[in-house]
């Protein structure tokens, strides 16, 4: 049941992308606004043709321009997601995810709200719900319709940081019941990270980089598109304890970090987003420093950038994090593959919107 | 009071608004949703009307559907009857004249709908005409209210092109405006106000309903 895609076109930019999404995986199509990412979703969705394109699910074709095959929008079984919803403003919530169902099934809409957390707000008109709340009808409204593809239109983007934070959470834990292949569109590298099994990388309707979402963000090159400063990776970690001091203890494969107070029980599984460039690296365990957060490792391996920057991957237990320093700094340090180094990030390098709870119980795909 | 011109005038509006109803949804549609070459034309032609002086249209109805034009005969030879002072004549002189009345409004409400509720509606698997009736009409409907209100008090209003196309004939093209002007020649002037008293009374009902579902709908959209 994997989503192909292939885009061929000249107007209204420069298009030529191909990519794959599995059943159940998340593909991030990420790439600056103009970059052709929301074009591709159109496209997919049959919402704009381009002149050489081949959309295929499960082997049937959507739209095969060699062949003139095209359905409508409403025949291809899409679920799509837009930037500002698109509720239908006159219809309630239940009304909205009942639309797009063959037949209406108000148990089977309930359902689905309550798969949303918007229980007893079924009755609401969608200029009665908030941002976030709309935002949970529209993805009602999408499942609704058992769709072969989910497609997301920047579905975070209206919504404050605050509320944004909170979908997210409840995105990662809604992927358990999504069987399809699902397409993420967003300028956000943080948002890609945290959601998405791969990632494409979209540059002026080229694809710069395909890969795991770990490898895509370990890779300098393929990140240059977005800012080299989007340089992160991703460390699991367990809230272990509140601290009387306002901070929280996290417990890491190597060891504890201290960050500013994460919401959540004692034993919740979490994510740190560690920036390559808020990472400082030292062959010595530093004293006296104002820097509380400091993991031993080893140094994997070393990548040369384009610039004057290299990028180190640190083994910490059975993961690896990254720190971005000068060729200079390497060099004077006489860093080498196998080294012991410890990675110091600053206090507040761990930002709280870089924060995230994972799916619970764990799953392979967090 | 002539009962029987209120009777004709209400009997040619009703069949005037039956009959552009589909016209007002379908063509208003069309023009709000489609870009093409000569789209322009087609507006100002459909706009027409409502700059032309009723005796001009008027004077082009009556020769067009004229004993020797060929509407006129092509009528003739299929009903048996001639166009021009007839009821039927009258219908469709009256829905050239209210073409702008019928599409404009229409077509503003549908250019309201934004797009992307519009391609939500597809996306969420209506075929076109399910998306019509389901989201485009429901959220266009003050537009088309509106229409069809102007269309009906226009009709009732309408003298010059009645009276080219129609001349004044009791019973069968003598509409009350037409009663009215014919009281008033005749130094009748207390027939003339009780019929426009009674002009005055339905138009006032008709924007009084048009308000009300206007607002009723206001709330079901808030």
């Amino acid at each position: 049941m994997a989503l192909e895609v292939m885009a061929q076109g000249e107007t209204p930019i420069p298009l030529n992308v191909s990519f794959r999404v599995e059943p159940g995986e998340l593909l991030a199509l990420v790439g600056h606004s103009g970059s052709g990412k929301t074009t591709l979703l159109r496209c997919i969705a049959g919402l704009w043709t381009p002149p050489r394109a081949r959309v295929t699910v499960e082997g049937t074709p959507w739209i095969d321009t060699s062949i003139k095959v095209n359905l409508p929008p409403y025949k291809r079984r899409a679920g799509l997601v837009f930037q500002n919803y698109a509720l239908f403003p006159h219809m309630s919530a239940a009304q909205n995810v009942m639309a797009a169902m063959e037949h209406s099934d108000a148990a089977e809409a309930e359902r689905l709200l309550d798969l949303v957390n918007l229980q007893g707000m079924a009755h609401r008109k969608p200029a009665q719900l908030s941002g976030g709340q709309q935002q949970r009808v529209a993805v009602a409204r999408a499942l609704a319709r058992k769709p072969q593809a989910l497609l997301l239109d920047e579905p975070f983007s209206a919504v404050d940081r605050a509320t944004r934070e909170k979908l997210y959470t409840e995105i990662i834990a809604l992927r358990r019941h999504l069987k399809m292949p699902v397409v993420l569109v967003t300028h956000d590298v943080n948002e890609a990270q945290l959601l998405a099994d791969r990632m494409a990388v979209i540059e002026k309707g080229q694809l710069v980089r395909e890969g795991t979402t770990a490898d895509v963000m370990a890779d300098a090159a393929a990140l240059h598109a977005m800012g080299i400063r989007e340089l992160a990776v991703m460390l699991p970690a367990r809230l272990s304890e509140h601290l009387p001091d306002g901070l929280s203890r996290l417990d890491t494969p190597s060891g504890p970090i201290f960050v500013p107070t994460v919401e959540g029980a004692p034993g919740t599984r979490i994510r740190l987003r560690i920036l390559a460039h808020e990472v400082i690296l030292s062959r010595v365990r530093p004293e006296g420093l104002s820097a509380q957060n400091i993991l031993a490792g080893t140094v994997a391996r070393i990548v040369p950038g384009s610039g004057p920057g290299m990028i180190v991957h640190v083994a910490v237990g059975d993961q690896e994090i990254l720190a971005r320093i000068t060729r200079r700094a390497a060099e004077q340090m006489r860093l080498h593959p196998g080294d012991n180094v410890h990675a110091i990030l600053k206090s507040m390098s761990v930002a709280r919107d870089h924060v995230t709870r994972a799916a619970a119980p764990e799953s392979p795909r967090d | 009071m002539d009962w029987t011109a209120l009777e004709l005038s209400l009997r040619l509006a009703a069949w005037t608004v039956a009959i552009l109803l589909p016209v007002s949804i379908l063509l208003g549609r069309f023009l709000a949703f489609r870009q093409f070459r000569g789209k322009a034309l087609i507006e100002a032609l459909v706009m027409l009307p409502l700059v032309l002086p009723p005796t001009v249209l008027g004077f082009y109805l009556l020769v067009s559907f004229g004993r020797n034009s060929p509407i006129g005969q092509t009528w003739a030879s299929i009903f048996g009857q001639q166009l021009v002072f007839s009821f039927e004549g009258l219908v469709i002189a009256s829905l050239l004249f209210n073409l702008p009345f019928a599409v404009q409004p229409a077509q503003r409400g549908f250019q309201a709908i934004p797009a992307e509720v519009r391609e939500a509606a597809a996306c969420c698997g209506m075929p076109p005409w399910r998306a019509l009736w389901k989201v485009e009409l429901p959220l266009a409907w003050p537009g088309v209210v509106t229409a069809m209100v102007l269309t009906f008090a226009h009709t009732l209003g309408e003298f010059g092109i009645v009276l080219m196309v129609g001349g004044s004939i009791p019973g069968e093209t003598k509409t009350i405006a037409i009663a009215i002007y014919d009281r008033v020649q005749a130094f009748d002037s207390r027939s003339a106000a009780t019929m426009s008293a009674v002009l005055v009374a339905i138009s006032l009902f008709t924007i009084a309903v048009t308000f009300a579902l206007s607002s009723r709908i206001g709330r079901r959209l808030g």
